[in-house]
């Protein structure tokens, strides 16, 4: 049985299981690859998307708990020619390493860019640190957003 | 041939170019024994002019044959091609290319000889040129032991060189002009006239081109793209959500498995039983894999579902059951008859340490690789033709696994190196493509994507060994007198060469990587390896055996400096006999401020010299009420010659990243025989909040050119370890620390 959604602005029907989480339907429902599976139960945020305007972990949601909601995911947010301002502050601060973890870590920063403006290192920590990077590339992610917040601001 | 078989075959490598027939040429063919592996894959309108260039009318495409994994190898190894032929890197395509012996790693091999890399002795000379030859002829293309750029250095540059010269040979024909009159620049050939033509157009002329003799390299001080920081090729793709990963590929008809194999390493799957699976939504098949089943259904989701209601029958583990068992396996294991070496020997260390000597005993745990991206694989065996989708550091081998598994000739295979969500020596493993190409083989003319669940990847890791460390030693005057330097673990090399069905005779020298060619002048100084019989399957994971000699050696280092009463940056500074290692402890020494700590805080230094980069790293730490905190950290390194500085600066703080989470909380532990880790909840990786900032400086003193990937590693839990000791005056000589004291 279909599931009807909006993502990335468009109305899209998944004809996948009901229990099917959120992330398996983006990647191999609609074949939106650039969210993540690492872990499966929430521990690394590698498949973080926006549900609603909240940045959730899109394996713990269900397929058909999704129904009628607006997400929108990494490939959503901006294109390699029109960039979002915090993959413009990820790119100018040449962040990525493997790069997998990416995705889930500049939707959880633009969620936090959203509510919060101008982020203290406090709030960048609290909100980051559901996000695992193997490559270590914190130090990074760290300055990143506090550039993309000076972007916004100037903006 | 199908629209498949074709998609699969071009693959990502030559993607939507077409190709014309090119050749091989002058000095290429004299360095090598290879044909030109792209040769084979061009069609009309492309040109290749070495195994590492391809024109075609849009443009120039470079071989990067080196697996991108997050090192930043592909943007290090174009620039080396880009900038002999006067190119810029946002001109260029650069791709893995195709798997082939032609891309040999030489480096890799002359990391393995017995000499210290400070060694600049005839003998030690002669054996890495000559190291040279088996390596080209055993052809193995292999990307670990921070190889990559030492191999690349001469011959990329000399490619990019070799086709410079070709293009303006073309061109002075052309305009029937002398060659010596013309110049290039941005991609195109100019004349003094003023007169530009492209590469693009002078590409299949070029390709006729004769070279004699081995191209003239640029001097340094005329690099444009080297030397300096380049932003990243794979970055656009990467903060967009559009680079290829293996579990991104998407084909159509393609069906997607998950694997489940006996969580007993090693040991044999009895029987399953597969009827509830069967019933599961979107459920194809299950496949017998070594070991296992594949179950194959219409997502991975469903895959891993139906996996879940298999009933398995699993043989029992050969090896001990418990971590403690195994630990006593270990400890017994420092006995004559488990001697795998001594490599260094000098003076009278019995003698010297027959009374008062200082002792201690240090112990790691296993480790897992845990790359963010599980273990995935793709293949798809069509019409007498297997294509492999893959991360792994490995093309060649990965190829003659194909053949082995299908019968079809090495011709047939074809080997598709995607882009890895983290490697760190584990997709130096085939475990995964053995399992693929088994269902591919079993579902002939469907596409079979592989994706293991996090469970499995962490319960059947290829595991950095545990190991153990006896240390005696005396200080006298301010200085060791005497070390006595003894670790204990099984083999990596043993398990690893195991696996491809190789025996390797004589001692395996990853046991004491890092303990025993530290260059320090101790005047009694003995390093001896011994060797625990095989238990689990371990693997090469970053920095190998420098992941634990690195913590063993300089931890006792540290304490002979407290015993000696010597400050620990001087201590180690006054018996460094190596210019660019005492450089690094000055470097960090100077940027930490070493001697003027902030109140309530401590610090530790750690130095080891590793894969021949000498690295010094110093923490810093306070005490907090959630328990200890990092809150600085700096570290030098000496890579001879710094290509890309940024980047360079980028891999050792991650690498001590890396180094800081297996020191704080990294362990696999074993009950009934079976991994008790299962997900990050359990095995869990430093998060930002912890992450200090760092501080890297890329120093150029040695005298050569070195990788990066790994040295930042192995300082990285003595020197936390050293400053927790600093700040608490708690000596924790056993890994994770965590198990020992509350982090915030």
């Amino acid at each position: 049985m279909a599931t009807t959604l909006t993502v990335n602005g468009e109305s899209r029907s998944i004809d996948m299981p009901d229990d099917t989480p959120l992330l398996w339907a983006i990647r191999e429902g609609l074949n939106l690859t650039g969210t993540k599976y690492g872990c499966g139960v929430a521990a690394c945020g590698a498949c973080t998307v926006h549900l609603d305007g909240t940045a959730v972990r899109s394996c713990q949601i269900a397929l058909g708990d999704a129904g009628g909601a607006v997400v929108t995911t990494i490939e959503g947010l901006g294109t390699p020619t029109d960039l979002h301002v915090v993959q413009e502050a990820w790119l100018a601060a040449q962040v990525a390493q493997c790069g997998y973890c990416q995705s889930g870590q500049i939707m959880q920063a633009a969620f936090l860019l959203a509510g919060n403006p101008a982020p203290t290192d406090a709030d960048i920590d609290e909100a980051m640190s559901g996000i695992l990077c193997r490559c270590g590339t914190y130090p990074r992610i760290r300055a990143a957003v506090h550039d993309a917040a000076r972007r916004l601001q100037e903006a | 041939m199908s629209r498949i078989g074709t998609i699969a075959r071009r693959g990502f490598l030559l993607g939507s170019v077409a190709v014309l027939g090119g050749v091989a040429f002058g000095w290429w063919r004299y360095a090598t024994p290879y044909g030109n592996p792209l040769t084979p894959t061009l069609t009309e309108g492309e040109t290749t002019l070495n195994p590492y260039v391809i024109i075609d009318a849009a443009g120039v495409t470079i071989i990067a044959p080196r697996a991108e994994m997050g090192q930043g190898v592909h943007t290090t190894l174009a620039a080396m091609v880009a900038e002999e032929m006067d190119l810029t890197l946002d001109q260029v395509r650069v791709v893995h290319g195709p798997a082939s012996n032609a891309y040999f790693n030489a480096a890799g091999l002359a990391e393995g000889l017995p000499f210290m890399p400070t060694d600049r002795g005839w003998l030690a000379e002669t054996s890495r040129a000559a190291v040279e030859v088996p390596a080209k002829f055993l052809g193995l293309q292999m990307t670990g032991g921070s190889s990559s750029v030492p191999d690349a250095f001469e011959k990329m540059r000399l490619a990019g060189a070799a086709a410079r010269i070709a293009l303006v040979a073309a061109a002075a024909e052309r305009l029937g002009v002398g060659a010596e009159t013309l110049s290039t620049r941005e991609g195109a050939v100019i004349a003094r006239d003023g007169t530009e033509i492209p590469y693009t157009e002078l590409a299949a002329a070029a390709a006729l081109v004769k070279i004699s003799g081995e191209p003239a390299l640029k001097d340094r001080s005329e690099w444009t793209l080297l030397g300096k920081t380049q932003p990243r090729v794979d970055m656009p793709g990467k903060v967009t959500g559009t680079a290829m990963f293996t579990a991104d590929l998407r084909l159509p008809g393609m069906v997607f498995a998950t694997v489940k194999a006996n969580p007993n390493l090693g040991a044999e799957m009895l029987s399953f039983e597969d009827s509830a699976a069967t019933a599961m939504p979107g459920f194809i098949r299950t496949v017998s894999v070594a070991r296992g089943v594949a179950v194959v259904a219409s997502s991975t989701w469903a895959a891993m579902q139906a996996a879940e209601e298999i009933a398995f029958e699993w043989a029992p583990a050969t090896y001990p059951q418990t971590t403690e068992r195994m630990e006593a396996e270990v400890a017994a294991s420092f006995v004559a008859d488990r001697r795998d070496g001594r490599p260094r020997n000098e003076g009278d260390v019995e003698a010297v340490l027959a009374a008062d000597a200082f002792e201690a005993e240090y112990s790691v745990p296993f480790l897992a690789h845990a790359t963010m991206e599980p273990m995935t694989a793709a293949a798809l065996l069509m019409d007498g033709q297997l294509t492999i989708w893959a991360g792994n550091q490995i093309p060649t081998l990965v190829r003659d696994l194909g053949a082995e598994l299908t019968g079809l000739p090495k011709e047939a295979i074809h080997v598709e190196t995607m882009l890895m969500g983290g490697g760190f020596g584990r997709r130096l493993e085939s475990d995964m493509i053995a399992q693929v190409v088994t269902v591919a083989k079993a579902m002939e003319g469907t596409p079979v994507l592989l994706t293991w669940s996090r469970e499995e990847d962490m319960m059947h890791g290829m595991f950095r060994p545990m190991a153990k460390a006896r240390v005696r030693g005396k200080v006298d005057a301010g200085k060791v007198a005497a070390l006595d330097y003894s670790v204990a673990a099984p083999s990596v090399l043993e398990s690893f060469a195991g696996r491809m069905g190789y025996s390797i005779p004589g001692p395996d020298g990853t046991l004491l990587q890092g303990g025993w060619e530290q260059p320090y002048g101790f005047p009694n100084y003995r390093v001896t390896a011994y060797r625990v019989p095989a238990m689990v399957p371990v693997g090469n994971w970053r920095s190998v055996g420098a992941s634990f000699n690195g913590f063993f050696h300089d931890t006792a280092i540290d304490e002979l400096a407290h015993l000696a009463g010597v400050d620990p940056v001087e201590f180690r500074l006054s018996q460094l006999t190596d210019m660019p290692s005492r450089k690094v402890i000055e470097a960090v020494a100077e940027m930490s401020d070493w001697g003027n700590v902030p109140a309530s805080r401590a610090r530790g230094v750690a130095f080891m010299l590793a894969f021949g980069v000498p690295a010094a790293e110093v923490i810093e730490v306070e005490q907090t009420d959630r328990g200890i905190r990092m809150t600085n950290a700096w570290a030098a390194v000496d890579v001879g010659i710094a290509l890309d500085p940024g980047n360079i600066a980028a891999q050792v703080s991650g690498a001590m990243v890396f180094g800081l989470s297996a020191a704080i909380r990294g362990k696999i532990s074993f009950a009934d025989g079976q991994v008790q880790e299962w997900n990050f909840w359990d095995y869990e990786p430093l998060r930002l909040d912890q992450c200090p900032p760092v501080e890297v400086r890329v120093l150029e003193n040695g005298d050569r050119i070195r990788g990066i990937g790994e040295p930042g590693t192995p300082p990285a839990a003595p020197a936390l370890g050293n400053a927790i000791f600093a700040l608490t005056g708690q000596r924790l000589r056993d890994l994770p620390f965590a198990d020992k004291v509350d982090f915030a």
